[in-house]
């Protein structure tokens, strides 16, 4: 049974959003990591990369295959997570918490209005 | 519709994430990929590998036919003995890389690839109906009879023996499972039925592949996953066979073989016996040697922290600039070494060992380093 914390919105493409006055903390769902499994590297966004709501700006890749991610909002990239980079088992081990990817400060808050809330993306995955 | 083997139903009721290889509905993990491949490295772990075809060839004729189709010298296997060798077109290509044991003086057992099966069939069944003495010979695809597994692992030898007990009645005779030798086979009995047990894998470590009919393998599986559960034993996907394979970089057919590809090319000239007297593809490899390979595989591992090197990424090399030399053929994180590995075809000159390369991943260009095989070495 994946974990799906309340105070998050959700993409369909399996990425969480946590938001903060105008900046939107981004990683991938608990359902995400426990699908691809054994998390070996990640490509995160430059800093000062202007990026679309459902552009592909990162990408996850397991053992077996690469997974492009798709920013679920759009906006500037103003911090990507070192730690995440020098250590992608965080994905695995804290998908909502030091495993998260990067921040952007948002250019439309009205992405949001598009993301899924926490019983919409269970009912997704099955939960 | 994809083919599914005897054991489906176990492997759904262990939760395994199936996908499709080859045609078959195969487990590619259980529980992680890394977790799996290291129970195999230091304990053990059981695979389902009767996707494998395999075919009998028997008769009076049968060694002299399989010393005219096949690379390696059958004459050489004694009884219940086997090795690995290839199958060869007239151009030296490889049409299969396969196990064939001797399982009695005119009864021969090979073990082949689940996506070759029908391309070795026809290919052996038209060698067969040239070669002089082609009464003397029966081939027999006998695919469909067989299920098979694979436990591997250096504690395998404390739990197998409980599982199949007695002494083998042919191949080898009158041994424990135990006592059999690498790449040794022999019959035991098992329930009532018989399965035949070699002393052989995919992965360097110990450990041994079985192959009996559906309802005995079934019964098998249980048993020795039961049986090893106290030794770290753990059910196996092909993601785990794929990783171990390619750390002591044995060829996969399709990545690593084609029939365009030859055993000199593949770095597999040892198991071309080219004192044979005749074998089909060897006046094309004879030359090939004469006149020299114009590609070589080469084993690398990634230099500090990259994304994993997969097949079809490009190789480049540093000499005069930067330039695309060859493509990956088979590439992974490596879960013993958690570096990035893979192998891959370039000129010979660039597959000598502490050559640099570069792996491009995504338009990006990662270093490599060619290394001698295997790429994993144990300590």
């Amino acid at each position: 049974m994946s974990n799906v914390p309340t105070d998050l919105k959700y993409a369909k493409s399996h990425e969480w959003v946590r938001i903060t006055g105008d900046t939107a903390v981004i990683g991938i769902t608990d359902h995400a990591q426990h699908e691809l499994t054994d998390v070996v590297f990640v490509e995160l966004p430059a800093a000062g990369r202007q990026v679309k709501a459902g552009e592909a700006c990162a990408v996850v890749e397991s053992v077996k295959t690469a997974s492009d991610i798709y920013s679920p909002v759009g906006g500037e990239v103003v911090e990507t997570n070192k730690a995440v980079a020098d250590n992608p088992a965080l994905v695995n081990t804290a998908p909502y918490g030091d495993g998260w990817f990067y921040k952007i400060k948002l250019t439309n808050p009205s992405d949001l209005d598009a993301l899924l809330s926490p019983e919409a993306y269970s009912k997704q995955i099955g939960g | 519709m994809l083919k599914r083997t005897a054991l489906f139903s176990a492997h759904q009721k262990l939760g395994a994430r199936l996908v499709d290889f080859g045609g078959w509905e195969m487990p590619v993990q259980y529980s992680s990929i890394v977790e799996e491949h290291l129970a195999v490295r230091q304990a053990a772990g059981i695979f389902d590998i009767s996707h494998m075809g395999e075919l009998t060839v028997s008769g009076p004729a049968a060694c002299d036919f399989l010393n005219h189709v096949l690379t390696n010298d059958v004459s050489k296997l004694a009884e219940g003995q086997g090795h690995y060798t290839l199958l060869c077109n007239e151009r030296g290509g490889v049409v299969d890389d396969l196990y064939v044991f001797r399982l009695s003086e005119e009864v021969y057992l090979l073990v082949i690839n689940a996506s070759r099966i029908e391309a070795d069939v026809a290919w052996m069944k038209s060698q067969a109906g040239a070669f002089p003495r082609k009464d003397r010979l029966i081939v027999n695809d006998a695919s469909e009879n067989y299920s098979a597994v694979a436990v591997q692992g250096p504690k395998v030898t404390g739990f197998i023996g409980n599982c199949l007990q007695g002494q083998s009645q042919s191949g080898v005779r009158d041994v424990h499972v135990t006592e059999l030798k690498k790449n040794e086979i022999g019959v035991f009995e098992f329930q009532g039925a018989n399965v035949f047990a070699s002393r052989t894998g995919y992965t360097s470590e110990d450990g041994f592949e079985i192959i009996g009919r559906a309802d005995s393998i079934q019964t098998l599986w249980d048993e020795l996953l039961a049986a090893g559960k106290p030794h770290g034993c753990l059910p196996c996907g092909l993601g785990a066979r794929d990783t171990l394979r390619t750390e002591m970089c044995y060829p996969l057919y399709g990545h690593e073989l084609d029939e365009e590809t030859t055993p000199l090319e593949a770095g597999l000239g040892f198991f071309v016996a080219m004192d044979k007297s005749e074998f089909v593809g060897k006046s094309a490899l004879v030359k090939q040697k004469q006149e020299g390979i114009r590609k070589k595989l080469v084993a690398f591992t990634m230099t500090g922290k990259t994304p994993p090197p997969r097949p079809h990424y490009d190789i480049w090399s540093t000499g005069e600039g930067y330039s695309k030399v060859g493509q990956v053929v088979s590439g992974t994180q490596s879960p013993s070494l958690n570096l990035g590995i893979g192998m891959g075809y370039v000129t010979p000159d660039l597959a000598k060992p502490k050559t640099e390369l570069f792996i491009d991943v995504r338009g990006r260009r990662f270093p490599a380093l060619a290394v001698s095989r295997p790429i994993y070495k144990k300590s």
